[in-house]
């Protein structure tokens, strides 16, 4: 047994190589109980597989992970219980409906079928019952699975990119589920390509690219450090970019599209000023960090390229 | 447990909504009873028509009597135009043409199309014959045959097709859902998911093996049910139940075989064309669908070492020959051993997942 009783995941220089593609990189982190955490990567970044491994789906090549006290690899019966997994591709029996996929799983694990069925109340699926998975939208197929991963309440949730593929409703619903299984002092660990998401959900985050963790830590501190200028922006017109720039100096990084002004700075109060003396605040717009700029400093690439 | 009747039960709801599965299940097979049977129909004696071409003494003196009794195996019938005579032995119409040559000369025209009627209408004129001379010398033969069929007097082709078909009915089932259930579980990614729920590897094989234990003995039950009614007449023998613990083994036996070919096999599509290629010549080569008496020495030799083979003899032997536990249970016995042994192999080679 390693790493104290309060982790739920500590994992220890994991590495996973596919052939040529070294796809999991020396990843160490740890997850607290009870803690919300984000796994935030561009594609191929590496996020499935170390979920895959910590669940114990794969061996990697390097490495120990440790979840809940106990060893996910080798298969570990005392674990599988403890643990619900949402994949990010969907596994269901063929023909089922939604009602039989759940209950199915709800009995695997021996959870009574009331709680199936409050569960397929819970994302949203009790006008689908009947119907058979196959025939589910995209989004009714992915709340279906996470209803799976989440019947028989485990301790430790995986989501690999539960949002993926829902409508706003649906996502802010999901939110919302994810939220009080997590106030009820279940851990959650999430991947995600949105990061507003990320942002509302998670305690703690961790940006991945090639395979290695390249920053983990609270959104707003991430932010923080990132020490990212405040964008402000107003309508055109109200004040010509010239202007701005001999105005507001070096300190202002000024640009104008046709639409908006925008007003890069790190120090916001003298441009605040001398719109307020313009008269041109109609519109304004103020905007400071986000987990995307955070992302985009350090993957180097916009998020959804 | 729980978990073991639970992915039987989704698997049996998975399989009834399937149509091909039920047809080729269920369906199939049985149509192929229904059709054999009625081809097969009646067809067992060997029965020849002979054409008498002009006047034949042995034939015209015979008694009324004596008529009666050759008519049971070899209808005479009269045509006077030889060539026409001829023609109908040529295309097989009928089975030989006899001719008086001269006084003491008979001529019996064949056709070597049909070795089997050939030898069979030869066989019978050259009775007639011999008679007739026994006759001619005026005293009581010294020997007489009679002759009498060990099985029962109504044996029809339907005693051996339906433990032949009912053999191979379950034999393609039982390779079938074994090789497809779990490479299409493992396609699906099913088996993955489940490695992630407190199941263990024997329930996961478990469930499609308890699904294809009961289909087996839906099968034995509509098959005997089709097979026994009048028109088909099949006539269930003395311990006749043995067939159930028959089915059982034979089920398991290719369901392991079925269970090798499924851990090999990459997609669903090379999982069935492997089930296919498995059951398909084991089924010929096995005399389910006809009996393998008159098959090369070779062929009896590899029927020797197919399951169906001796899957299909015992439940012949319990089903229509009356044979009881003696000869079932060396077959029972030797099926789980093949079942055991590539079961274990089987699960050694056992993958949750494709990557
Ligand atoms: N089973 C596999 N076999 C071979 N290579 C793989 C396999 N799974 C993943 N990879 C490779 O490993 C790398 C990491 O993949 P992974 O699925 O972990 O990325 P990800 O961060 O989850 O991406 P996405 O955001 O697209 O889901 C990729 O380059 C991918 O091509
Ligand atoms: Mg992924």
């Amino acid at each position: 047994m390693t790493g104290d009783d309060n982790a739920a995941i500590t994992a220890d220089g994991l590495r996973k190589r596919y052939g040529a593609v070294q796809a999991v990189d020396g990843v160490s982190l740890s997850v607290r109980r009870g803690e919300f955490f984000g796994l935030l990567g561009p594609n191929g970044a590496g996020k499935t597989t170390t979920l895959e491994i910590l669940e114990g789906l794969r061996e990697p090549d390097e490495g120990t992970a440790t979840l809940l006290g106990e060893r996910p690899w080798p298969r570990n019966p005392r674990l599988l219980p403890r643990i619900g997994v949402q994949l990010q591709a969907s596994a269901f029996f063929e023909r089922l409906t939604a009602r039989e996929q759940l209950a199915t799983f709800a009995s695997l694990y021996g959870v009574g079928l009331r709680r199936a069925e409050e569960m397929l109340a819970r994302v949203g699926l009790t006008e689908f019952a009947g119907t058979q998975a196959e025939k589910l939208s995209g989004g009714q197929a992915q709340r279906l699975s996470i209803a799976c991963a989440l019947v028989h309440e485990p301790e430790l949730v995986f989501l690999d990119e539960p949002t993926t593929g829902l409508d706003p409703q649906a996502r802010r619903n999901l939110w919302d589920l994810l939220r009080e299984i997590n106030a009820d002092g279940r851990t959650v660990v999430l991947t995600t390509h949105y990061l507003d998401e990320a942002e509302i959900l998670c305690d703690r985050v961790a940006v991945m690219d090639h395979g290695r963790l390249l920053r983990t830590g609270a959104p707003a501190a991430l932010i923080r450090e990132l020490d990212a200028p405040t964008r402000i922006s107003v309508p055109s017109g109200a004040l010509s970019a010239d202007e701005a720039r001999t105005r507001l100096g070096k300190a202002v990084e000024v640009a104008d599209d046709g639409v908006s002004l925008v007003l890069a700075t790190r120090s916001p109060a003298p441009v605040l000023a001398l719109l307020g003396e313009r008269g041109a605040l109609h519109g304004l717009e103020v905007r400071g960090g986000t987990l995307e700029d955070v992302f985009l400093h350090l993957t180097g690439r916009a998020f959804r390229e | 447990m729980k978990a073991f009747l639970s992915l039987s039960r989704a698997l049996m709801v998975s399989n009834f909504r399937d149509r091909t599965w039920l047809f080729f299940t269920v369906l199939f097979p049985l149509m192929f009873l229904l059709l054999f049977g009625v081809l097969f129909k009646g067809g067992t004696a060997a029965h020849s028509t002979v054409l008498q071409v002009g006047p034949v003494r042995v034939l015209d003196s015979m008694t009324p009597a004596e008529r009666a009794q050759l008519g049971r195996s070899l209808t005479v019938k009269r045509d006077d135009d030889l060539a026409d005579a001829l023609r109908r032995v040529r295309d097989g119409t009928d089975d030989g043409a006899l001719q008086q040559s001269g006084s003491g000369q008979l001529l019996l025209h064949f056709s070597a199309g049909d070795q089997t009627r050939a030898a069979t209408v030869q066989a019978l004129v050259n009775a007639v014959v011999q008679q007739a001379n026994q006759n001619a010398t005026g005293r009581p033969p010294a020997w007489s045959l009679t002759t009498a069929q060990v099985e029962d007097r109504s044996t029809k082709p339907i005693q051996y097709l339906t433990p032949g078909l009912l053999g191979w009915a379950i034999a393609t089932s039982g390779t079938f859902s074994a090789a497809l259930t779990l490479v299409a579980w493992r396609r699906k990614r099913i088996l993955r998911r489940l490695r992630l729920a407190p199941v263990g590897l024997a329930g996961v094989i478990a469930a499609p093996t308890a699904v294809t234990l009961l289909v087996a003995l839906v099968q034995t039950a509509v098959f005997l049910a089709v097979a026994t009614l009048p028109y088909y007449g099949l006539r269930l023998t003395g311990d006749w139940w043995l067939a159930v613990p028959l089915v059982l083994s034979g089920s398991l036996c290719f369901m392991s075989i079925g269970l090798l070919a499924g851990s090999f096999a990459k997609t669903e599509n090379a999982a069935q064309s492997a089930a296919q290629l498995i059951v398909l010549p084991m089924a010929f080569l096995s005399g389910a669908f006809f009996p393998l008496d008159f098959a090369p020495g070779w062929v009896r030799g590899i029927a020797q070492v197919m399951p169906l083979h001796h899957l299909a003899t015992a439940m012949q032997d319990v089903l229509s020959r009356g044979k009881g536990v003696d000869a079932a249970l060396p077959t029972i016995g030797g099926l789980l051993a093949v079942a055991v042994v590539l079961c274990a192999v089987s699960l050694r080679l056992f993958r949750w997942d494709d990557a």
